[in-house]
This record gives C-alpha cells, structure tokens and sequence, in this order.
C-alpha cells in the first residue's frame, strides 16, 4: 500500500516540471559534454557492455546472411549460366549430327550422282582408269576396282552413256576391260529402229580412224541407213542390252547381196576414257 | 517494473534495428527513424510523463553513439515525447490515421529541428535541399515502417496493460 501510494506522489507531479527537470538535466550533460569529457566515459562505458554486443552479433549476423545471400545469388547466376550452356551444347550437338547427316548424304548423292547418271536399272559402280596398253587408243585398259568391290569377269563397262567394253580379268582391287574397239571383240549389236541384228566388232584398221565395223545386217526393206543407232542386242552372251554403241556412218552392202556391212563411229569417245561405270550386273545365261 | 524492462528492451532493439537491419535495407542512403516511431508511440499512448522518459532514453542513446554533444538528442527526443502525449486523450488503439499523422509530424519537427541546430547553426541554409533529399525520403520510409513497428508497439502496450490490470 505503502508503495502504491508513493507511485501515486510520484505521478501526481506535474509533467510540466517533469519535463523542466529532464530538459535541465539535458543541458547540464550538454554543457558538460562540450566544455569537459567528464561524462564521455561512463556512458560508453554502459554502452560499451550493454549495446555494443549486440551490434556485434548483428553484425556478425548481417554478414552472415549477406554472405549467404551473395552466395544464393552467385548460384542461381551460375545455375542459370549452366542451364545457358546446357542448352547451347544441345543445340551444337543437334547442329552437328545434322551436319554430319548432311555431309554422309552428300558424299553418298554424290557418288551417286556421277554413278547413276544413265542406265539407272543397273547396279553400277564408278571407277578410274589407271592404266592401258601402249598407243592412244583404249583397246585394253586396266581400272582400279576390283572383285573388292564386286567387280567380276564378263561385266560390261560404260563411259559417256556408251558401252565401253568388257570384264576379262579381275584382281582384288583392279580389272582389266577389254574395249570393243579392240580387234578381237565382237558384240553382238541391234538396229534400235528396227531391231535387225549385226556383229559389231573391233578393227585394228579402222581403230585409228575411231570407227569399228559392223557387218551381217539383214535389212530386207532397205530402210536402215546413215545415222541410225546401233545397241547392244538382246541375244548378246555377254553384253546387257540396249547399250548404246554407236551410230553407223558408213553401210555397204555385202556381195552376197543380202547383208549389209559398214562403220560405226561409237558414242564413247575411246582417245580420252578417264572414268568408266561397271555394271554389277551379268546377263543371265542358262549354262 | 515489468513494463520499464520490456520498455528498455523495445528502446535497445529498436536501436539495434535501426543501425544494422534498416542500415541494410536503405533506400539511397535514408534510414527509417525507428526511435521516433518508438517515442512518438509511447507518448501518445501512455502519456506525457511515459513519452518525456522514452524520448530521453531514445534520444540519450543515440547521443551516446552518434551524437557530437551528449544531451541534444535526449533533449530533442524527451520534448517530441511530451508534446505526443497531449493527444492520449483522443488515441484510440484501432484507429491508425491518428499514430500515423503524429509520427509522420514527429519526424518532420526531429528533422527540421535537427537542420536547424546541426545544419543551420553552422551556416547552412539550403533547407530545400536538405528538404527533398532527406526529410521527404526519411518522413516517407519511416511513415512505411510505421506500418509494421507501431503494429507491434501496440501490441506489445496491450499485453503490458492486461498484465497491469490482472496484477491490481
């Protein structure tokens, strides 16, 4: 009871002289403050053990999450950047499979594009010359594909969408052609207008003027003449047909006065053979 | 007593506040002033008497760490705390405009009081300066922080007199 009342005194004072008493007080520690340092050392003192711990601890605090949250930032920067990269990888390595699908593609188109350009029915495989026998003209020449690449004796041979020859001998990388110009070859040929057979065969004479000869033509109706094509025919043994040889320049008649005879100037331009096509594909012949 | 510990506690964490989290979250260099909101509040709510001995307590301790001359800020703050108390008589606790508008009026007259001892008594007159770029943006933060803190001020005051009342 004693207490309360004493609190009761106490409040009963009037603010007024409250406040008179506080703003003294205020100017006395001014004035002492500026014109002494009596009063500097107490209150850092209190200060000193009472606040400044725990600025310390909050400070200590503060760096703390200041560094945790520099470091959440440096992560999603870098998760980001990753994802970035991520991406970025996935698109080259998309790029470079298509690349890559491209240039198979290409060199497959290409191959094929210089394979295929005539005869597409065939199977056919493209091949370089590589050497020949003595003179200028392609009688016999060797190429440098061989049974390696399927390559066997009696395949016919083609160069500028004309035939060239024929397999004789097949190594594993290389084959040797022997050329229908060569005075030892005979073709059995066809009249594409009118599907009248001849022998079409090589002439060591006429293979420096760039003709071969053809002979036994029956051309009852006399309709054949200067111009007409000439193609491998279709009872050849060796040969597939409807090759295009060549185009008769000159026709005689025979003088048994039944066949006709004359040259051919073949399609193939047989001075410059750089690359032939063989064609994997042998007539079928019942044995 | 309960009420003068948790009083000192709510002064030294609003110190404490004050100079590390809202120091950390400034805006351009302005810092909330949570000891006006702290003194502001306590004068309007208790009354001249509560609000004069907060203010100084407030004041003294930002005399002590921050002031030149010992006793301006106790003087400065002990004055804002009286005069708040003349408006206890039409506080009440659910109504916000009124804490609002004497806050925001508190800071006004610390800043201004402030130019004028600090600033002008040296020779610096550009109160439009200081105007703009301190007392508009440290009035508008602290309005902004009134929101939370006198939140919790009031609730914590609400506590004490329930308390109060059971005990007599």
């Amino acid at each position: 009871m004693a207490r309360n009342r004493s609190k009761r005194s106490k409040i009963s004072i009037p603010s007024k002289y409250i406040l008179l008493g506080f703003t003294i007080l205020c100017v006395v520690m001014m004035v002492l403050s500026y014109t002494t340092d009596v009063l500097n050392g107490p209150f850092e003192a209190i200060a000193g053990y009472t606040i400044v711990p725990f600025q310390k601890g909050i400070s200590r605090a503060g760096n703390w999450l200041t560094s945790r949250s520099d470091n959440i930032k440096r992560m999603q920067a870098l998760t980001e950047e990753n994802e970035e990269l991520k991406n970025t990888v996935a698109e080259l390595t998309l790029q470079i499979n298509d690349l890559q699908q491209d240039k198979f593609e290409l060199s497959e188109l290409r191959q094929l594009y210089a394979l295929d350009e005539r005869y597409n029915s065939y199977k056919k495989i493209g091949a370089r010359v590589i050497g020949k026998d003595a003179g200028n003209w392609f009688s016999f020449f060797q190429i440098d594909k061989g049974s390696n690449d399927g390559i066997e004796v009696d395949m016919n041979v083609i160069a500028g969408g004309g035939l060239v020859g024929v397999v004789t001998d097949v190594g594993p990388n290389w084959a040797s052609v022997r050329s229908i110009i060569d005075d030892s070859s005979n073709v059995s040929g066809m009249v594409l207008s009118t599907s009248d057979l001849c022998i079409v065969s090589g002439d060591l004479e006429l293979m420096n003027d760039g003709y071969i000869q053809f002979s036994q033509l029956i051309d009852e109706k006399d309709i054949i003449g200067q111009g007409d094509q000439i193609v491998t025919s279709y009872i050849s043994d060796k040969y597939l047909p409807g090759i295009s040889i060549g185009y008769i320049s000159h026709l005689n008649k025979d003088a048994n006065n039944m066949t006709k005879s004359g040259y051919i100037t073949p399609v193939v331009d047989f001075k410059h053979i750089e690359t032939v096509l063989v064609i994997l594909e042998k007539k079928q012949l019942k044995e | 007593m309960l009420r003068k510990i948790v009083v000192l506690l709510i002064v030294v964490i609003g110190f404490l506040l004050q100079g590390s989290v809202f120091s950390g979250i400034s805006m351009g260099g302005i810092v909330p002033n949570i000891m006006i909101i702290i003194t502001s509040s306590f004068g309007f709510m208790r009354g001249k008497n509560e609000g004069m001995v907060i203010g100084f307590f407030c004041g003294l301790i930002m005399d002590v760490f921050y002031g030149d001359i010992l006793g301006f800020y106790a003087l400065l703050y002990l004055v804002i705390g009286y005069l708040n108390g003349f408006f206890r008589s039409i506080f009440y606790p659910e109504d916000i405009k009124l804490p609002m508008i004497l806050i925001a009026a508190s800071e006004l007259a610390y800043c201004f009081l402030s130019f004028v001892f600090l600033f002008m008594l040296r020779g610096k007159f550009h109160l439009g300066y200081y105007f703009v770029h301190i007392f508009l943006p440290e009035i508008a933060y602290t309005i902004l922080v009134t929101l939370i803190i006198y939140k919790l001020i009031l609730w914590v005051n609400e506590r004490l007199e329930l308390w109060e009342k059971r005990r007599s």
